[in-house]
């Protein structure tokens, strides 16, 4: 029994998705009930983590593609010659 | 007081000494009841116990256990348990006595009092790590081990530096309190930096660590970065210079991780990431981050471990570990994944897991310290170590494109390692008190507030989706077959450049220049000198004159063999002229 089968699924992309965003929904909800307490004033903006996280992933991402890789990358056998 | 225990280095000490003869199955349930027995008997430690020897003028502290070398031998002990139930499939008895060495080592460094006893340790687990790289049995695992020892024989040499100018200034070896004031603890903490993965003398660790073999990666994960975390704890809080390396150490890896191949690589850059954490938490110096410091460094090295190990036995199963070429496993190796995502949480705050509990002290600290850049920075590689070993690792290796390979599930001793490890992560974050209770100062930190435990669900969860939508839009960097350079570049091509220079220009300079000179200055007058007494005496002293200058030249002909241009003969020199050093100030200090 492999509770994992369910990703051979062909839906299962579909559904993970629906979970997720699901879940992204209810937090952002709960992100404006829950009292704060902050070191900062900005952390009291509405879904400020949520923001935070996804600006940082993005550009985290974009970075390493587009400006480290095209410096650093190199064939796998590069330090061989 | 009287004394139950042993101390721990000794018991790995004598368990690596007869793991030398044992062979078979004698030496596979040797390798569990030696750690086993150091794991009852870290329960037995008494806190506060001081143990002093002098020998040759020294006061030496070879075991000294408090609040906060108890934390680290104890989570020491709890690893090589894992580590020799993980590795107990391996025949080669050269890794279980390398691995029970780097255990010995870096209990011994944690329970060292003084430096002496403290650098003796130290290298030792710098040669018997290098040697687990060696005997990796991939394509660069001796080279590869063979620049790493490059490393931290120079760190060494630093830290050797530090402590005899400490010593000439004090007149005390004791290892304490020592803060970044002059030359002596400069050199020093570069000598623990070079192991703590200190920014640009980083790369021996990415570029070693994934040439050891499926188990010498874990058993490597666990000692040398923090048993340098633990020297840093004890000499340098609050050294703010340690906030800047830190920060740094947890923001640039991340971007390496994104677009290397290799999984155990990533995890290598994870590491230093992690690593990071700590060292900041380190150089804020309060009560509230010294405690994270060590919590983390605790829950760390579980998960660390947990996940290297889930990435060997990946590469145990199928022989593979570039991401390019896995995929797909989860369909026949459920158990592995499971345990994965279980380390993959922990390595990335998930609450309910042992990352959150002891990461967000650290976080919560820079903020109450006011370190705005710090706190910013803190949470941006948050959001990245779930990136990319959150996320990428699971995914990569076990879902995407399918490989088509179909491994059969790790042995039950790797999963029993695995599940152990796994269990330890998700006790330590559902019931955290339990580590807390033994940190080195009172907590009143409360993890699970509401409004913290939402910034980090919020935090992840949209660092998730950025993931989903990348991937999803194409723009998310297809693995490719390709190394990353990164900073050892310039020692390696600087190495290379040196050796170039070495061969065409020094040796002929020397051979044309220096030599013609030699010959010029000293010896053609020498010459001259013997030939001008052999004709003012040659009856009576003829003899004696030709054959001391036979004897000079001849003195002189060894002496140029001296200078053989060879890099290591000049290292090795240089070495040896320290430890004479060495010697010549202890004895002069000390007397016998």
């Amino acid at each position: 029994m492999n509770p994992y089968k369910f990703f051979e699924k062909p839906n299962s992309l579909k559904i993970t998705l629906i979970v997720l965003f699901t879940f992204l929904a209810i937090v952002t909800v709960l992100d404006l009930v829950i009292p704060k307490e902050a070191e900062y004033g900005f952390e009291k903006f509405p879904s400020f983590f949520s923001v935070y996280g996804f600006v940082a992933c993005v550009v985290l991402v974009l970075a390493a593609k587009y400006i480290l890789r095209p410096i650093v990358k190199r064939k796998e056998d590069y330090y061989d010659n | 007081m009287t004394i139950s225990f042993m101390p721990p280095f000794l018991i790995f000490l004598i368990g690596a000494f007869f793991a030398l003869f044992l062979r078979g199955k004698v030496l596979k349930w040797w390798i569990i009841i030696v750690p086993a027995v150091a794991l009852v008997n870290a329960f037995l430690l008494q806190k506060g116990f001081v143990y002093n020897v002098h020998f040759i003028g020294l006061d030496l502290v070879p075991l000294r256990i408090d609040a906060l070398s108890y934390v680290f031998g104890l989570i020491f002990c709890i690893i090589s348990l894992l580590n020799s139930i993980y590795a107990y499939g391996l025949d080669d008895y050269r890794h279980h006595v390398a691995a029970l060495l780097t255990e010995a080592t870096a209990l011994g460094i944690v329970f060292a009092g003084d430096y002496f006893s403290l650098f003796l340790f130290w290298e030792l687990e710098a040669l018997s790590t290098s040697y687990l790289i060696a005997i990796g049995g991939r394509k660069e695992s001796a080279k590869a081990s063979f620049r790493y020892l490059l490393m931290h024989v120079t760190g060494g040499v630093f830290l050797l530096g530090g402590i005899l100018l400490h010593f000439y200034q004090t007149g005390s070896i004791a290892f304490n309190y020592l803060g970044l004031t002059d030359l002596a603890s400069l050199l020093i903490l570069i000598g623990f930096g070079i192991n703590a993965v200190f920014p640009l003398i980083h790369t021996w660790l990415p570029d070693a660590y994934p040439e050891a073999s499926y188990a010498g990666t874990v058993v490597l994960s666990a000692f040398t970065t923090k048993s340098a975390v633990y020297a840093l704890a004890r000499a340098f809080p609050g050294t703010e210079i340690l906030i800047v390396a830190g920060v740094i150490m947890t923001a640039f890896p991340i971007f390496f991780a994104v677009i290397e191949n290799d999984m155990r690589k990533v995890l290598s850059y994870s590491l230093i990431n992690q690593v990071g954490f700590m060292v900041t938490g380190i150089g804020i110096g309060t009560e509230l981050s010294l405690n994270g410091t060590v919590a983390h460094a605790f829950a760390h090295i579980l998960y660390k471990a947990l996940l290297f190990m889930s990435m060997g036995a990946v590469l145990k199963q199928t022989g593979k570990i570039r991401a390019t070429e896995l995929g797909g496993l989860f369909r026949t190796m459920p158990w592995t994944l499971t345990f994965c995502i279980v380390g993959a949480a922990s390595i990335s705050g998930v609450p309910l897991t042992s990352g959150f509990v002891s990461k967000s002290m650290i976080v919560a600290a820079s903020a109450h310290q006011g370190l705005t850049i710090a706190w910013f920075m803190l949470l941006f590689a948050s959001a990245g170590v779930f990136h990319h070993s959150g996320i990428k690792i699971p995914f990569f290796a076990f879902f995407s494109h399918d490989s088509g390979l179909r491994p059969k599930e790790a042995p039950f001793h790797m999963l029993l390692a695995m599940g152990i490890a796994a269990f330890l992560c998700i006790a330590i974050g559902v019931y955290p008190w339990a580590l807390y209770s033994i940190l080195p100062y009172p907590v009143h930190y409360i993890p699970y507030a509401p409004n913290h435990v939402m910034e980090m669900v919020e935090l992840l969860g949209f660092s998730a989706l950025a993931f989903t939508l990348l991937m999803l839009s194409g723009i998310y960097p297809p693995e490719m077959r390709a190394i990353n350079l990164d900073f050892d570049w310039f020692y390696r091509r600087g190495l290379q450049l040196f050796m170039y220079i070495d061969r065409k220009v020094l040796v002929e300079f020397e051979d044309k220049v220096v030599n013609t000179a030699y010959e010029w200055l000293f010896l053609n007058p020498l010459m001259a000198f013997a030939k001008f007494l052999k004709g003012v005496d040659t009856y009576v002293i003829d003899g004696t004159v030709n054959g001391s200058a036979k004897a000079t030249y001849s003195v002189s002909k060894s002496i140029r063999k001296l200078q053989t241009g060879n890099l290591q003969d000049y290292m090795i020199l240089f070495i040896i002229g320290i430890l004479i050093l060495a010697c010549v100030i202890i004895l002069l200090r000390g007397g016998i």
